[in-house]
């Protein structure tokens, strides 16, 4: 799992726990077993999510990815830094399991160490994305009033811009390094996060745990980092597992135009952007387009399929309670 | 009704100001200035402290602001130094070829996407839903490029059925006129908002099964071709038309990538061309554009959702 949440929240809250513990008590037959046993959320939701089989298919999915794209060139070895033009186009054999491209790079090692960058910036920028846009959304729930229609504006606006063409100007103007592909990525992506978080906000700030803090006299700090965020942790994750897979299209869809990581990095969409040029040739490259285009689909689809479960996990959960 | 209709207007104004005050900052984020990346990394200290003070990016933003929205009131979008054209009449030009695409694209996804979702509805949970199903993840997975390279080498390269070129003309009646060069494209655009349609409709006519009004219906003896088609189907109409609204910036991306694969010459390979060359009075342009078109999209699927639906109006 590529997101993992901030240590404490898996305690639940003091005050949190001591307001919903008489709510638990008449709900019949679930009641005196979970007071019997108090079972952290974390763990109830896992055992939803374990007996949803396509989010173990998923899971199994990217630990293979992780595990062939950061370990497989230390197995499988190949030049990658320079190229060699002899071997351009080479169709597959013994030396070159999945064939080379139009540079000389062994295209199975190529996949691999695309796979990095389309996994690390993926990440990553769903982390960056999903931190800044559930701070400022759950700022603007809290606070509320001119702030908050001032702020909501401000991501309608960026919203109505099309992505695409606002990722593609950054792009043009950044020729982004892997670090930089993040924070395009992510300035954009953050907008719907914020949304979301601030209408989870506007339910959680009427809650009598919020008051209370409000009441014994925290902070309003207090109350958004330490109670409302906390609380709305499900829709978090969920918003984060989702961005993973996003950002990682994004990125390929980047890649593909020209507009991605400069070379000689590379990712999964920029080996795509090569095949394109040989689609026209006689001889068949399908070795060109195939391997790249397959790992986008299986690594999206992967982490979709966990974004569902971990979504019914939690929904789950809070119908339990 | 009124008072939405003015409180929703109001809203889209002002979300406008702040798009074109967005839109207009992207222009300085460039390192070194628009005037810079225009005229390249040659161009002397005093060309580009001309060409600033010709283009008045020598003057405080809000000057550039007030001055740029001006021009923009009388219909001009800037002028683009790379083509010696002004983006209107590039706009004029390219527009039409990409409403083509889109209307056609979404057109055949609507006409596939619906009935599609609502036999999944019906038959939930057999092996004709998890095929389909699964098709529609295909859809929301793969990329729109990736989709249109696999189709080319399928179609083109493989099986020579279709041309591997959307139609290369400037005029949409010709466009028109080469349909089965228009296949690949409209099918490859098509296929992932059929993804979108299909996965909606599945849910939503699931959600309408279930409610008082299909009972109702039943027991007044309707058919279950009415029951669907003439209940369901009618309800679920509502939130697709708001959907329509809602996906007009993926109609958008969607479009770009359509056409840079197929070299179709609508907007989006213009868009595409520009970004190549910083040709950024179009870049600025054409993101105007798009932004405004979705503005208007989302107040229009709004206004069409409380004049359809009565109780969104009187909550």
């Amino acid at each position: 799992m590529a997101i993992i949440p901030p240590p404490g929240t898996d305690h639940g809250d003091l005050v949190d726990a001591t307001l919903l513990a008489p709510a638990e008590a008449p709900d019949g037959s679930a009641g005196p077993l979970t007071a019997a046993k108090p079972r952290s959320m974390l763990v109830r939701g896992w055992e939803v999510f374990a007996e949803n089989r396509l989010a173990l298919v998923g899971i199994a999915v990217v630990l293979f990815m992780v595990l062939f794209c950061f370990v497989g060139p230390l197995i499988y070895k190949t030049n990658q830094v320079t190229t060699n033009l002899n071997d351009a186009l080479c169709t597959p054999s013994g030396s070159h399991l999945l064939g080379c491209d139009n540079l000389g790079y062994d295209q199975l090692g190529r996949l691999m160490i695309g796979g990095q960058t389309s996994l690390e910036v993926g990440v990553a920028a769903a982390i960056v994305s999903v931190l800044f846009g559930t701070l400022y959304g759950a700022v603007s729930g809290f606070v509320g009033g001119v702030v908050d229609s001032f702020l909501m504006r401000v991501v309608d606006a960026g919203l109505s811009i099309p992505y695409i063409t606002l990722i593609i100007i950054l792009s043009v103007a950044f020729h982004p390094n892997k670090l930089i592909m993040i924070f395009i990525i992510a300035v954009f992506y953050w907008l719907g996060v914020a949304r979301l978080i601030r209408g989870e906000t506007l339910t959680l700030r009427t809650r009598e745990y919020v008051q209370a803090v409000k009441i014994i006299g925290g902070r309003s700090s207090r109350a958004v980092l330490r109670h409302i965020v906390p609380n709305a942790i499900g829709t978090i994750i969920v918003q984060a597992t989702f961005a993973v897979a996003d950002s990682i299209l994004i990125l390929s869809a980047l890649g593909f135009l020209g507009l991605g990581v400069q070379a000689p990095t590379t990712d999964w969409g920029s080996m795509l952007s090569g095949g394109l040029n040989y689609l026209q040739s006689s001889q068949n490259y399908w070795w060109l387009i195939y391997p790249a285009g397959i790992a986008i689909i299986l690594t999206c689809i992967a982490v979709n399929f966990i974004g569902d479960a971990l979504r019914d996990a939690f929904e789950t959960r809070l119908q339990r309670r | 009704m009124i008072g939405y209709l003015v409180r929703r207007v109001g809203q889209s104004l002002i979300v406008l100001f702040f798009v074109t005050v967005i839109t207009l900052g992207l222009v300085h984020i460039f390192p070194g200035g628009p005037i810079r990346a225009m005229l390249g990394p040659r161009a002397t200290v005093q060309q580009v402290a001309y060409n600033n003070h010709l283009y008045g990016f020598d003057r405080p933003f809000y000057i550039q602001y007030l001055k740029w929205v001006g021009q923009l009131l009388h219909g001009n979008l800037g002028f683009s130094a790379k083509l010696n054209l002004s983006v209107t009449s590039l706009i004029a030009q390219d527009l039409p070829k990409t409403i083509v695409l889109v209307a056609l694209g979404t057109i055949v996804s609507l006409v596939f996407g619906i009935p599609l979702g609502m036999y999944q509805a019906v038959k939930r949970y057999t092996v004709g839903d998890y095929v389909l199903t699964g098709v529609s993840f295909l859809g929301y997975a793969a990329p729109t490029f990736f989709v249109a390279l696999l189709l080319v080498e399928w179609f083109a390269v493989d099986t020579h059925v279709f041309p591997p070129f959307a139609p290369q003309s400037t005029s949409v009646l010709q466009i028109l006129s080469q349909p089965r060069a228009l296949v690949l494209p409209v099918v490859s655009y098509a296929f992932v908002l059929y993804a979108l349609w299909s996965r909606f409709m599945r849910s939503s006519v699931m959600d309408n099964l279930v409610q008082d009004y299909v009972r109702t219906a039943r027991a007044k003896g309707a058919s279950e071709r009415r029951v669907l088609w003439g209940h369901i189907f009618r309800n679920s109409l509502i939130s697709i038309v708001t959907l329509l609204g809602l996906t007009l910036p993926t109609l958008v991306a969607g479009a770009i990538f359509i056409e840079v694969v197929f070299n179709y010459p609508g907007m989006g390979l213009a868009f595409y061309q520009a970004a190549l060359n910083v040709d950024y009075q179009v870049l600025l342009g054409f993101t105007l554009l798009a932004t405004v078109a979705t503005i208007l999209g989302n107040l229009l699927a709004d206004i069409s959702y409380a004049v359809l639906d009565p109780r969104v109006r009187y909550s």
